[in-house]
């Protein structure tokens, strides 16, 4: 299962890239293949300040509803709307053009630790095997 | 669909089959039974295109017999609410159980095998309840066996199904077989090679559905797979029998609910003569009922409707139902979903509004059923 290297991931299987401004969040490839077939996605509001763990989005497969957790804390400033448009494409590209939105970091996810207590790629890949 | 735990769960004949082809299973009606392989969606648009092939192993086969057809027909008769005088050997039909308040036990399917001797094929999750209620009804000269744990179960369904079916029997080693009708039944074979085929499914498809030995049960399946069916799980019988508005007992139906209410008076027998819960239907269908289980199609792109979402007057804060059913269709690419409407709301063109986490997404009422088609 692909679990690329630079990016850190949540036990509930977000991904966040943080090493950009703005950070880029999105699903794992592993929870994509969990969740079959996405069929409708629901995003946060560009301006919305989230907490590290809220719930701020929601993936729908035929036959489940699954919240999506901030990874870390801040401010959502883009979505993608592309997921909206077809969720298909979190399922053939979950770490690229399957992307879900992007946070700017708040005081908390930047300096605060949220960061460094996420998963790296070898912890992640243990998570899911 | 209610998932339970693992523990406990009865295991198909075909449970290593579905392991072995990378199958998720999820606990149903106390079974583990496979919800999908590929795909809810690649398994569906199979059965509308070509053909797929169900593990429908947990259903119940109950057998209903006597020495005097009339005796037995009589007592059919008055607790099935459809009439099975109306049944020659070989045919079949959809009836329905109800309690003495008109509630639907549950909804089947019965075949006449014999003169005297008829197949009951019931849901899994009512064997227990529908043999209890049967017993209790029971009257001398007419004896009930429940072979469920005995027989294993496969559904062939989609417009190529009779080709695949006809290729089964022959891989088998049997001579092609003279395919029954619609509602009809076939058997054949013997000992551990005896099967039976009955035209029918749960997807609004060509199809068959075929009873044989558990132990024998792999050996179709495999058969089946061979001949170019799709493995399909509940995830795309779910989806696939809810574009053709076939209900699902324990979401759509239940004891609280009559046949009139839920839209199937069609197979409610008044004329036949008395039967358990005939007085409150009579009563239904004279005067009218209060809520009907209605068609509902979300008019934009919106969330997949799922069942107890709330059901509210179009722009209002009045709930007037919950969903009984709901999910995406893949056929149409559109929320669709089932609910006990109050009977003004219940009329084609009706327009109300389904919550989904606190947002309000636009519902018609739409002619059953969503997708139109064969059989």
């Amino acid at each position: 299962m692909n679990v690329p290297e630079q990016l850190k991931y949540r036990d509930s299987h977000e991904w966040i890239e943080a090493n950009v401004d703005p950070a880029k969040v999105g699903i794992s490839d592993h929870a994509q293949a969990e969740l079959t077939d996405l069929v409708y996605i629901e995003l946060p509001e560009i301006g919305r300040l989230v907490t590290a763990g809220e719930a701020v989005a929601v993936v729908e497969s035929v036959k489940s509803a699954n919240d999506i957790y901030a990874p870390v804390g801040g401010e959502v400033v883009e979505v993608n709307e592309a997921v909206v448009n077809d969720p298909a494409l979190v399922n053939t590209d979950a770490f690229g053009d399957g992307w879900l939105f992007k946070l700017k970091l708040d005081e908390g996810a930047a300096g605060g630790g949220e960061l460094a207590a996420l998963l790296d790629a070898d912890a992640y890949r243990s998570h899911i095997s | 669909m209610s998932e339970t735990g693992s523990e406990q769960l009865n295991r198909s004949p075909l449970d290593a089959e579905h392991v072995a082809l990378g199958a998720r299973m999820v606990g149903f009606a106390g079974w583990s039974m496979p919800i999908q392989y590929a795909g809810v969606m690649p398994e569906h648009r199979a059965v509308r295109d070509a053909v797929g092939v169900f593990d429908i192993s947990h259903m119940g086969q109950l057998w209903v017999e006597g020495d005097d057809s009339s005796a037995v027909s009589a007592w059919l008769n008055s607790v099935l609410c459809n009439d099975v005088c109306k049944l020659e050997i070989a045919e079949g039909q959809y009836t329905l159980m109800l309690n003495e308040a008109g509630g639907v036990v549950d909804d089947l399917l019965i075949y006449r095998t014999a003169e005297a001797q008829y197949l009951l094929v019931v849901n899994a999750s009512r064997i227990a309840v529908d043999v209890a209620h049967l017993q209790d009804l029971m009257v001398d000269g007419v004896q009930l066996r429940n072979v469920s744990d005995e027989v294993g179960a496969i559904a062939v369904q989609g417009p190529r199904s009779a080709e695949v079916f006809q290729k089964m029997v022959i891989a088998a080693g049997f001579a092609s077989l003279e395919l029954p009708p619609r509602n009809g039944i076939v058997s054949s074979g013997d000992g551990d090679q005896q099967f039976s085929v009955c035209r029918t499914g749960y997807t609004g498809e060509d199809g068959f559905e075929l009873f044989c030995p558990a132990v024998s049960t792999v050996g179709w399946w495999r058969r089946a797979l061979d001949a170019g069916a799709v493995p399909c799980g509940l995830g795309a019988r779910d989806t696939l029998r809810l574009e053709k508005c076939y209900p699902l007992n324990g979401s759509d139906l239940s004891e609280q609910r009559t046949p009139i209410e839920a839209g199937l008076g069609f197979f409610v027998a008044l004329d036949k003569g008395d039967f358990v819960g005939r007085s409150v239907l009579a009563e239904q269908k004279a005067n009218g009922v209060e809520q009907r289980l209605a068609a509902l199609q979300l008019v934009d792109k919106g969330p997949p409707p799922r069942p107890h979402y709330g059901v509210f007057e179009a722009g209002g804060e009045t709930q007037v139902a919950e969903l009984s059913s709901g999910t995406m269709s893949p056929t149409l690419g559109a929320g669709i979903g089932m609910a006990y409407l109050p009977i003004a709301l219940a009329k084609v063109g009706q327009r109300v509004d389904i919550d989904v986490r606190g947002r309000r997404f636009a519902a018609e009422v739409v002619k059953k059923p969503f997708v139109k088609g064969a059989p």
